[in-house]
């Protein structure tokens, strides 16, 4: 007997019809977001004409799908460009802060690592508006002091891969970091005492055992990267990420079911991925 | 010795990276919006120092007026948060039999992975004027004309509950998790109610996790920009539309960063204070998973 759970059966039943409500709160807009890019209508809302795939597909006015929106796809692009790169970026980072944490000894060790945490209690539009500010005051110095004009301080895609590496290394940290933790140390040690180099070592032992801790981490930047919205606001310039672009169209040219394509597209992706994650950090447990 | 030198290289070369991203990315610039904060402009490329930008700020009613319901909506939705996530949070830790947990967790956590944006776009297809509630309460007959869901204070509420509960669920099913049901057990053995059993017993194994789960909660809501806007439309009086009000719009990044000082002097005091009565340190909530 589960003592932890309500014993009289009514009340187990209000339980489960409590967490059925809650599952359907949880994907009433995922699905009502989801079903409109399949309506044939020009507004994302009842009644429902008849399924069509042209919200993807079409390549004729007014209809103009997804996949032949030029805007959307750029948008898309840089989001894949930024998303890579600062992914790429926050994994390499957060494997040295994995290995000064988890591996090395120093004074203020609290402290530093208290600093590394700091990232992700700082509001979004704040990390976005110092960036900013701090980039620009630099350009503008170099600007009056040599006459050097570093347009990549400006807002745009550096700054924007700046931004969201600022605070995504503190999560690949954090991943990285759990699964070192885990490793047991006398692995290193036989390899060493075989005659193995460090480097070797850390090649063919320590590295793949943090595989798919790597990996997961990659992807779970990647996907918060793509979906980053307000620090990536502060600091886009005319290269937008796709969020940016959705956001302009969805304010300025108002909903049309072009936007339902674009978001039942980005719940596939982003849950394609963040299952792989899961998977990859399973079967290697 | 060649070790210890080998061991000191590989210290500083570890060491480096990490400096410099906490250096450049988040300590300089935190100054620099500081330094702003307190410069004046008198003039093209004119500048005097003081408090003025802090003075304006207290002296213009709509402006701490934002600052006090952004910080009173976000403590009301950090509450809504926990009441409506520990049951769910208790449910998969403790309650759902061991093959469902994780199918459970897993369907939780989907929606965490999608974009904030499109999950404020579902709501506003689903609450706006010609949404479906509104088509739905037509077509039953409950009323006449079309009814408008949207920009208002529950709406925005509700959509940032949905938003960061799934943050309050994760640290919390990670405690309860650890926690072994013969507490509970021993708790009955001892002639305890439910409620005090709650009380007594779960809820105190159950602290590090709500502290963590409000800590974040409360960091996003505070922080957060899109489903205050797009669910509250233009007046939905969110202090980080102030702030980036004053830095786009106006240009007037002066008192842009004097708001963007204040806010993060705010939300830290709030978690400072959350981790100072309940007992806990940043490091072993947030940094937990």
């Amino acid at each position: 007997m589960n003592v932890a759970a309500p014993q009289s059966p009514f009340l187990q039943w209000l339980y489960r019809g409590y967490m059925l409500a809650f599952l359907l709160y949880l994907a009433a807009p995922l699905f009502a977001a989801g079903m409109f890019a399949f309506n044939d209508s020009m507004f994302p809302a009842l009644p429902w004409n008849g399924f069509t795939l042209d919200w993807f597909f079409s390549s004729t006015e007014p209809k103009i799908g997804m996949f032949h929106d030029r805007r959307l796809l750029r948008g898309l692009q840089n989001s894949l460009y930024i998303g890579v790169i600062v992914s790429a970026l926050a994994v390499a980072a957060g494997t040295c802060n994995a290995f000064l944490f988890e591996r090395k000894q120093f004074p203020a060790k609290n402290f530093f690592y208290i600093l590394m945490i700091v990232p992700l209690v700082i509001p979004g539009v704040i990390l976005g508006i110092s960036i900013l500010v701090f980039a620009s005051m630099i350009a503008n110095g170099l600007e009056e002091a040599f006459g050097i004009e570093w347009d990549f301080l400006r807002p745009g895609l550096f700054l924007v891969i700046l931004g969201q590496f600022s605070f995504l290394t503190t999560i690949t940290s954090l991943v990285i970091a759990a699964r070192l933790r885990k490793f047991d140390i006398s692995l290193e040690e036989a390899a060493l005492n075989l005659g193995a180099t460090r480097l070797r070592v850390l090649m063919t032992v320590t590295l793949p055992y943090l595989m798919p801790a790597l990996f997961s981490a990659f992807v779970v930047a990647f996907l918060v990267s793509f979906e980053n919205f307000n620090t990536t606001l502060m600091l886009v310039g005319s290269d937008a990420p796709l969020t940016i672009t959705m956001y302009d169209r969805m304010v300025k040219v108002g909903s049309t079911p072009v936007l339902n394509a674009v978001s039942f597209f980005l719940m596939v992706g982003s849950g394609a991925l963040a299952l792989l994650s899961v998977v990859v950090q399973r079967g290697k447990e | 010795m060649a070790r210890t030198d080998i061991g000191k290289l590989s210290l500083i070369l570890l060491f480096a990276p990490f400096a410099l991203w906490i250096a450049l990315l988040i300590i300089l610039p935190q100054l620099g919006i500081g330094y702003i904060s307190l410069r004046e402009k008198v003039g093209p490329g004119e500048y005097t120092f003081g408090f003025a930008n802090y003075i304006a700020f207290l002296s213009e009613p709509i402006y701490w007026n934002t600052l006090l319901r952004t910080a009173w909506m976000s403590i009301l939705v950090t509450a809504m948060a926990l009441a409506v996530g520990f049951p769910v949070a208790y449910y998969i830790a403790k309650i759902a039999h061991r093959r469902s947990r994780a199918a459970l967790f897993l369907m939780c956590l989907i929606p965490l992975w999608v974009s904030d944006l499109v999950r404020a776009f579902g709501w506003i297809v689903i609450l706006r004027e010609t949404g479906l509630v509104s088509s739905f309460l037509q077509k039953i007959g409950l009323v006449s004309g079309p009814v408008e869901l949207l920009y208002n204070d529950a709406t925005v509420v509700m959509g940032l509950v949905y938003t960061v509960v799934l943050f309050m669920i994760v640290p919390l099913v990670s405690t309860l998790d650890g926690m072994d049901n013969s507490l509970i057990e021993a708790g009955y053995n001892l002639g305890g109610s439910r409620f005090t059993v709650f009380r007594r017993i779960v809820v105190p194994y159950a602290m590090p996790g709500i502290v963590a789960g409000c800590i974040i909660v409360f960091m996003l809501t505070a922080g957060s920009y899109l489903t205050p806007i797009l669910l509250g439309g233009k007046n939905s009086m969110w202090f980080t539309e102030q702030i980036y009000e004053q830095f786009v719009t106006r240009y007037n990044w002066e008192s842009g960063a004097t708001f963007g000082v204040l806010l993060l002097v705010f939300t830290s005091f709030v978690v400072w204070l959350g981790l100072r009565l309940t007992g806990q340190s940043l490091a072993s909530t947030v940094a937990k998973d």
